[in-house]
């Protein structure tokens, strides 16, 4: 390949940015933030639906175990659609990042080869799992979603391997732009792989469990307070509430380790000019010409959560070379997605607070109706606080692709015109997400009036052949 | 052989499993496509939906396979195919797109005509992604791609030997998929459908006949060095190809059931071992060796522990799934 991507002064030495650039960018961000909505649902919605399906079983619970079986269904449709999304993705990275994939594919790949694997359990296990119902012994039934569950786990961890590697890069030789040596353990436990998967893990849990929750709240507000919409609410409710707390806490972890190890980023979350201590925590505000504007600022506040005390010195952005320091433009969406993230995260966390005081003094399931309003869009208040989260680090490494190794600029394409396909993509993703919506409300409808047997999902068992002349009755 | 040549070898198997497995599910798109209006084609199209939709999942995943060890066990390799093939990998992506959504929506949605429009997407992108994916192999094997990348954006994909490509990989699908679903209907005592469903075998194997005959003078011009490894060290690959052809449709005329999925397999096996062969020790035309365009070896390893891996987990499972999905032994319990 005649593309050399390191050292850094080389690349460097390549003038502005490449017309490809923005849309690549564009299309890369759309497309993996409309994936993003849909890994949840693989990751916890499959849990929730085997703690019904337990509960049913354990206790013969007959509204346990119709809400897993719907949950199933659910996850299904969903599963189809992340799996056909995440394909794409993984075909955008070879035609929009052929710099990265070529120059770094021998360890950035490599996670994936794993996440493939997670990914074809997966794939298998949900199939034998839908078909189960009523057709396997109930407990080997049971047994046959629990891989589900783990795959989508490993798998989960495995790209975010990728991801963290991407922030810390390491466990590799480069000589002349090429990788000639890779450490493998180094690559997939890179400094950041811990705390970015277990937040992401738990990010997913909390919107799994809202959305789940926010369903059968706004059913509750529409009056229907069977047991059915209680269990549905409480399982998804109770999950996430758990999930919170541990969130906000590692979150806070996660903030303390970019700080220590990814200061650019940290610079740009706190929207902070020059280095220095005794740095005030900005609410809002925006960066301009380099100097912070309109923000709300909390004195010494950045400075003791970073280091615990208010004389905590923080790198600014004047402390990156003036070549690869990220624009205004991106210091100021960075430091205001990671407060949308936070905000959002308080919100959360007070309407557990909220549920938790409600229950205390009426000792039942709550069925306030303001509560249950907030309880109903807590589902959407999770995705808008997943997806910060993912500006936050996506937007937070740039310029860089690889830190430190490959910009961004360089790992772009530069065939084609990306600005038809972007919108190309955006229309079609629109119609496969219309698509989802109408197909869940047609189950979720079909379930009111006809019951719970015919609705037939992706992988599910099929209806029996209509009576007709070729056709056999299925046996 | 190295262990490049190792690598390569474990990735092509994933090639050829796609082939079957994918391609079988391309076929039944293909065949859901020709089925006819809403009420001729109501019995086929359930056919199709009753014997892919447990698999066509896993099936689909051979494809990711594909791709992950490709980038990371050859990513100078992959590249230089996605800058220069990225038009037939966008249609491709489409394609995949349309199809997955199509079929998943279709079986959930209650009314005809949304029955019938994602039906349509589905059966249509069945076409498309497989012609993309043919006539990608096409380009790759005659050697349009350079091992720099950005090669020429249009030819390297409509030239002859990838029309070629495309056309074979579309009817293969297509014969397959007939043999597969002639044996579904047979599970379903429907001896109606399984007529049907032979009848369009022989159809299949026929044009697949004419097109490959054609292909040979497609590729003595277009792609002499292909057709020349093709008829020397690939020629007892073609040689079976063409026999499991001709015994294939020997035994559809003829109504005979017994090893006819596995004959009809074994020919578009031999026709994609031939294509590898053919290649062999290259991975781009004649000018990319395997070993240049390797990843280190500690990066081979781990793929062939994921490999091996596989082989150990994926494959037994996947082996359970298809017993419970083709025997029916998941149909309800009384």
């Amino acid at each position: 390949m005649d593309r050399v991507s390191h050292p850094v002064s080389k690349a460097l030495a390549a003038v502005g940015d490449p017309s490809q650039l923005l849309p690549a960018r564009e299309q890369m961000a759309f497309t993996l933030g409309f994936h993003i909505i849909l890994v949840p649902f693989g990751v916890a919605l499959t849990a929730l639906m085997l703690i019904a399906h337990y509960r049913g079983l354990r206790h013969g619970d007959g509204d346990a175990l119709r809400l897993a079986r719907r949950w199933s269904k659910v996850a299904a449709v969903l599963f189809a659609v992340g799996a056909i999304t995440g394909t794409v993705l993984s075909f955008e990275l070879g035609i929009l990042w052929p710099g990265l994939m070529g120059d770094y594919g021998a360890a950035f790949g490599m996670p994936f080869a794993v996440e493939g694997l997670f990914f074809f359990l997966e794939a298998i296990f949900v199939s034998i799992y839908l078909y189960g119902w009523n057709r396997l012994p109930p407990w080997a039934h049971f047994w046959t979603g629990v891989p589900v569950v783990l795959a989508s786990l490993g798998g989960a961890a495995a790209v975010i391997a990728a991801n963290s590697w991407m922030n810390q890069p390491g466990g590799i030789t480069l000589r002349d732009g090429h990788v000639t040596a890779v450490r493998p353990l180094r690559v997939f436990f890179n400094g950041a792989f811990w705390y970015e998967t277990v937040h992401m893990l738990l990010a997913a849990y909390i919107v799994a469990g809202f959305t789940v929750a926010g369903v059968y709240a706004a059913g509750m507000l529409k009056g229907r307070r069977d047991r059915h919409h209680r269990l549905g609410f409480l399982i998804g409710f109770l999950v996430a509430a758990a999930a919170i707390p541990v969130q906000i806490f590692v979150g806070d972890t996660v903030a303390r380790q970019v700080f220590q190890d990814e200061p650019a980023k940290f610079a740009a979350i706190e929207l902070l000019p020059a280095t220095g201590d005794h740095v005030p925590e900005n609410l809002g505000g925006f960066l301009v010409d380099g100097k912070v504007r309109y923000g709300l600022p909390v004195p010494d506040m950045a400075s003791i959560l970073a280091g615990f005390t208010p004389s905590t010195e923080i790198k600014g952005l004047e402390a990156i070379p003036a070549e690869v320091r990220p624009t205004d433009r991106s210091v100021t969406i960075v430091h205001l997605a990671f407060d949308v993230m936070v905000g959002t995260t308080f919100l959360m966390f007070g309407l557990v607070l909220w549920f938790a005081w409600l229950w205390w003094r009426g000792r039942t399931m709550p069925t306030n109706r303001w509560f249950l309003r907030g309880a109903a869009v807590s589902g959407l208040v999770a995705v808008v606080c997943l997806e910060s989260g993912w500006v936050v680090t996506e937007v937070g490494r740039q310029p860089w692709t690889v830190v430190g190794l490959l910009l961004t600029r360089q790992a772009v394409t530069t065939r084609g015109n990306l600005w038809p396909l972007f919108g190309a993509t955006v229309a079609l993703y629109a119609a496969v997400g219309i698509g989802a919506v109408l197909v869940l409300r047609g189950m979720a409808r079909h379930w009111r009036t006809a019951g719970d047997e015919t609705v037939y999902v992706p992988y599910g068992p099929e209806q029996p052949f209509a009576a007709s002349g070729t056709a056999g009755e299925e046996r | 052989m190295n262990l490049s040549d190792v690598v390569a070898l474990v990735m092509f198997v994933g090639v050829v499993a796609y082939a079957l497995f994918g391609g079988a599910d391309f076929g039944a798109g293909f065949w859901d496509l020709t089925a006819g209006g809403a009420e001729r084609g109501k019995n086929p199209r359930h056919l199709v939906d009753l014997s892919i939709g447990p698999v066509w999942e896993a099936n689909h995943t051979w494809l990711i396979y594909c791709l992950v060890m490709l980038w990371s066990g050859f990513p100078t390799a992959f590249a230089a195919i996605t800058t220069t093939l990225y038009l037939p990998l966008v249609l491709a992506a489409l394609g995949i797109v349309l199809r997955g959504a199509g079929f998943a929506f279709r079986k959930v949605s209650v009314r005809t005509p949304q029955q019938r429009l994602n039906g349509t997407l589905f059966a249509a992108s069945s076409v498309l992604t497989p012609y993309c994916f043919g006539s990608i192999a096409g380009g790759i094997a005659s050697g349009r791609v350079p091992s720099g990348g950005n090669g020429d954006a249009v030819t390297s994909w409509l030239n002859p030997t990838s029309v070629l490509g495309g056309i074979l990989a579309v009817v293969s699908c297509a014969y397959l998929a007939a043999f597969y679903l002639a044996t579904a209907a047979h599970r379903l005592d429907d001896a109606g459908l399984e007529r049907y469903f032979r009848h369009r075998a022989l159809l299949a194997g026929a044009v697949a006949g004419v097109v490959s005959i054609a292909g040979i003078f497609v590729l003595r011009t277009d792609a002499p060095r292909l057709f020349h490894q093709l008829s020397h060290r690939g020629l007892p690959l073609m040689a079976l190809a063409a026999l499991c052809g001709i015994v294939g449709m020997a035994g559809a005329r003829l109504g005979r059931r017994a090893g006819r999925r596995e004959i009809a397999a074994l020919a578009i096996a031999a026709v994609v071992v031939g294509w590898g062969v053919a290649q062999y020790p290259f991975l781009l035309g004649t000018h990319l060796r395997i070993h240049e365009a390797a990843a280190p070896d500690t990066t081979l390893a781990v793929l062939l522990g994921v490999a091996c891996v596989a082989a150990l987990i994926i494959l037994p499972s996947l082996i359970l799934l298809f017993r419970l999905s083709g025997q029916g032994r998941l149909r309800a319990r009384t």
